[in-house]
């Protein structure tokens, strides 16, 4: 059977799957979808949120940047783990005891303020937009590879297919489905890892066998790599900064943040039953997620070697274009893979230095789903992987839409402007918000401001800069007002913004973009990517400062921040 | 002190060690300390690369386990848990 063929029907197949569990989990029980959460047991949970959370971001995009990145790329494997440190400790049990719904509903209560909570809503869409985006660009990435088309065709059908599936509606609140696509995903992400690992290194585990000497010699694969790298002009990999200290500290601490602030995630933590269940729920999130983030490492390590030894087989010696493998053929027709003979000499040089390297683009979000193909894996492994990165793209975007429509239509609409609207107007304007998100994200990853792990990494930068400081201060700090929650979210995400913007174009247009991208204009030598954690810290000192200038909040909310804070007395999560 | 504030206390007691934890097994054996750390040898791993790419995430799940239990050790000695 062609590869096509085999990735239609292994594609076909989990989307059967997913829609089949969909239809039985949901038979009798669509009036427990809201409150029904209370009874996920916390493994169960964590699976769950563990398929939610990990997007085309983690599965397409991440082991490709850092396979190109080496050392730097260890700000997303750290600051996207180390964020559910943060949850597990400082918001999870408290807003379970919390026991509402959305955030902006906590935001609201908390700070006894519809400004607030309408000051939340924006700040949970807009970053919400943005991470659509960054899924957008994955989705585009796989459908332009598996329908052979261009990038810009692949992402048009990715539109579609998202907009049916996230329409088809519920499906994120069932929790069996995501068990089922964090089945498929961590099977495809990890299967093909084994082999290339067992094929490298004799050892099939892949976290072990990065450690490990190259089978048949007794050099250790990671120096070997630095070996490689370093003779063809490129940097160590093991070694190499993501341009300072300085900007991987904040790169971390921004992904870290904006893991704990993003909507999305934390109210997979009101759905367990019990408070407690909130903290080893999170733990569980965790360990499911560390299975795909330490064998990322090595599929990385492991892809840039065999990238590295397709190009140049012996030292010195070129590949003939003419000769170029299949692989290569496939991903040329993408647009994402592209070559250029400029001495003429009929071999493909691939060098670190610009006049001479022969490789003019290489988009770093086709690794993963070439590598199965550049190491050769049979077929199967390959159609695998495809299904497994169209689970991870479309769960989460699924999932944020739907973050992003009830935001819209039970926050703004039926909690603020029109309380007095029926559920079926809530429903279709929750519809229309959904497919308003699709559009926007949609277009704007035609022309994405980065990798989609970087587009992600801006999402996080944003939801870190808003709304984790407002819930952390709502529960560590019962002095704070609604003065300064608002003036903290509107500064941290205004400078956040702002930053961004004027390095990658307002909107991420990238002509409008005032100051240029320029590295020489960049504040500390931070990248825009990781400026959340700076906004973070705006927020907070500016929330603190005016909220010692203003009047104490009331009696009862501090009653209500003495009372979220004791686990005793949560009763099951109810809707509002 | 009342018993709510006590309990209160001790779990920002318990926070605070474990921020510390979180802190030093990445930002600082990842990050700052990288260089010096890089100069031992694991295996194939300079174990500063291992922390930044693998070690700080093992801490990490090690870390959450351990608060859950140790809270919910202390909603018992506080008898704040649920019923």
């Amino acid at each position: 059977m062609t590869l096509q063929s085999l990735t239609y029907l292994v594609v076909g197949f989990t989307f059967a799957l997913y829609i089949g569990i969909a239809i039985w989990a949901r038979a009798g029980s669509t009036k427990e979808f809201y409150v029904a959460g209370g009874g996920i047991n916390p493994v169960a949970n964590g699976m769950a949120t563990a398929a939610d959370w990990m997007s085309a971001a983690s599965f397409i995009s991440m082991a490709g940047l850092i396979a190109f990145m080496g050392y730097g790329g260890s700000v997303f494997l750290m600051g996207w783990t180390g964020g559910y440190v943060l949850l597990a400790m400082l918001l999870a049990p408290y807003l379970r005891k919390f026991g509402k719904f959305t955030v902006p509903e906590f935001i609201g209560d908390r700070y006894y303020s519809k400004a607030a909570r309408i000051v939340a809503v924006i700040c949970l869409i807009i970053a919400s937009v943005t991470y659509v985006i960054g899924q957008m660009k994955g989705i585009g990435v796989a459908f332009s590879r598996f329908l052979e088309v261009d990038y810009n065709v692949g992402l048009s059908i990715g539109m579609a297919i998202v907009f049916f599936y996230a329409v088809m509606g519920g499906m994120k609140g069932i929790t069996y489905t995501q068990i089922a696509q964090y089945c498929v995903l961590i099977l495809a992400y990890t299967i093909p890892a084994i082999f290339i690992s067992l094929n490298l290194t004799g050892n099939p585990i892949p976290q072990l066998g990065l450690g490990s000497t190259m089978a048949g010699s007794d050099v250790f694969l990671l120096d070997r790599l630095d070996q490689v790298l370093r003779d063809t002009g490129f940097a160590e990999y093991t070694t190499n900064f993501r341009l300072s200290a300085t900007n991987m500290f904040m790169y971390t601490m921004s992904l870290m943040i904006g893991t704990a602030g993003l909507p999305h995630v934390i109210i997979r933590f009101f759905t367990v039953p019990k408070v407690k269940d909130a903290r080893s729920s999170a733990g569980w999130a965790l360990v499911f997620i560390a299975i795909l983030y330490t064998t990322a490492p090595s599929v990385a390590a492991m892809a840039r070697l065999n990238l590295m030894s397709t190009i140049e087989p012996t030292p010195g010696e070129y590949m003939v274009y003419d000769e170029r493998p299949q692989w290569i053929k496939n991903w040329e027709q993408t647009g994402l893979l592209g070559f250029e003979d400029k001495n003429g000499d009929g071999r493909i040089q691939y060098t670190s230095d610009a006049d001479t390297n022969e490789m003019t683009k290489v988009d770093r979000d086709i690794m993963v789903l070439a590598n199965p193909e550049i190491a050769n894996l049979p077929n199967w492994v390959i159609a695998l992987v495809a299904a497994g990165g169209l689970a991870a793209a479309l769960s989460t975007a699924a999932g944020l839409l739907l973050a992003i429509s009830s935001a819209i239509s039970h926050d703004l609409l039926k909690g603020v402007f029109r309380p007095d609207i029926t559920e079926k107007q809530e429903l279709m304007a929750s519809r229309l918000a959904m497919a308003g998100a699709i559009a926007v994200a949609g277009y704007l990853g035609f022309n994405p401001p980065d990798f989609a792990a970087g587009t992600v990494a801006l999402a996080f930068g944003l939801a870190a800069s808003s709304i984790f400081p407002a819930l952390m201060m709502g529960i560590f700090y019962k002095r704070m007002n609604k003065e300064g929650a608002i003036a903290g979210m509107v500064a941290g995400i205004s400078v956040t913004l702002f930053y961004v913007f004027q390095h990658k174009g307002i909107m991420f247009v990238q002509s409008t973009s005032f100051l240029g991208g320029m590295p020489e204009n960049w504040f500390l030598g931070i990248e825009p990517n990781a400026f959340g954690a700076v906004g973070a810290l705006f927020n907070f000192g500016v929330a603190f400062a005016v909220s010692r200038m203003t009047a104490a909040p009331p009696e009862h909310i501090m009653t209500l921040v003495e009372d979220i804070r004791v686990p005793a007395g949560a009763g099951t999560a109810v809707s509002h | 002190m009342s018993n709510n504030a006590s309990y209160w206390s001790a779990n920002l007691k318990l926070v605070a060690i474990c921020m510390v934890i979180w802190f030093v097994c990445s930002y600082l054996f990842g990050i700052i300390l990288v260089e010096p750390l890089n100069n031992i040898q694991i295996g194939g791993y300079k174990l500063g690369f291992w922390f930044a790419q693998q070690g700080s995430i093992y801490v990490f799940v090690a870390l959450i386990f351990f608060y859950a239990n140790r809270m919910g050790k202390l909603d018992r000695e506080h008898g704040v848990e649920e019923e």
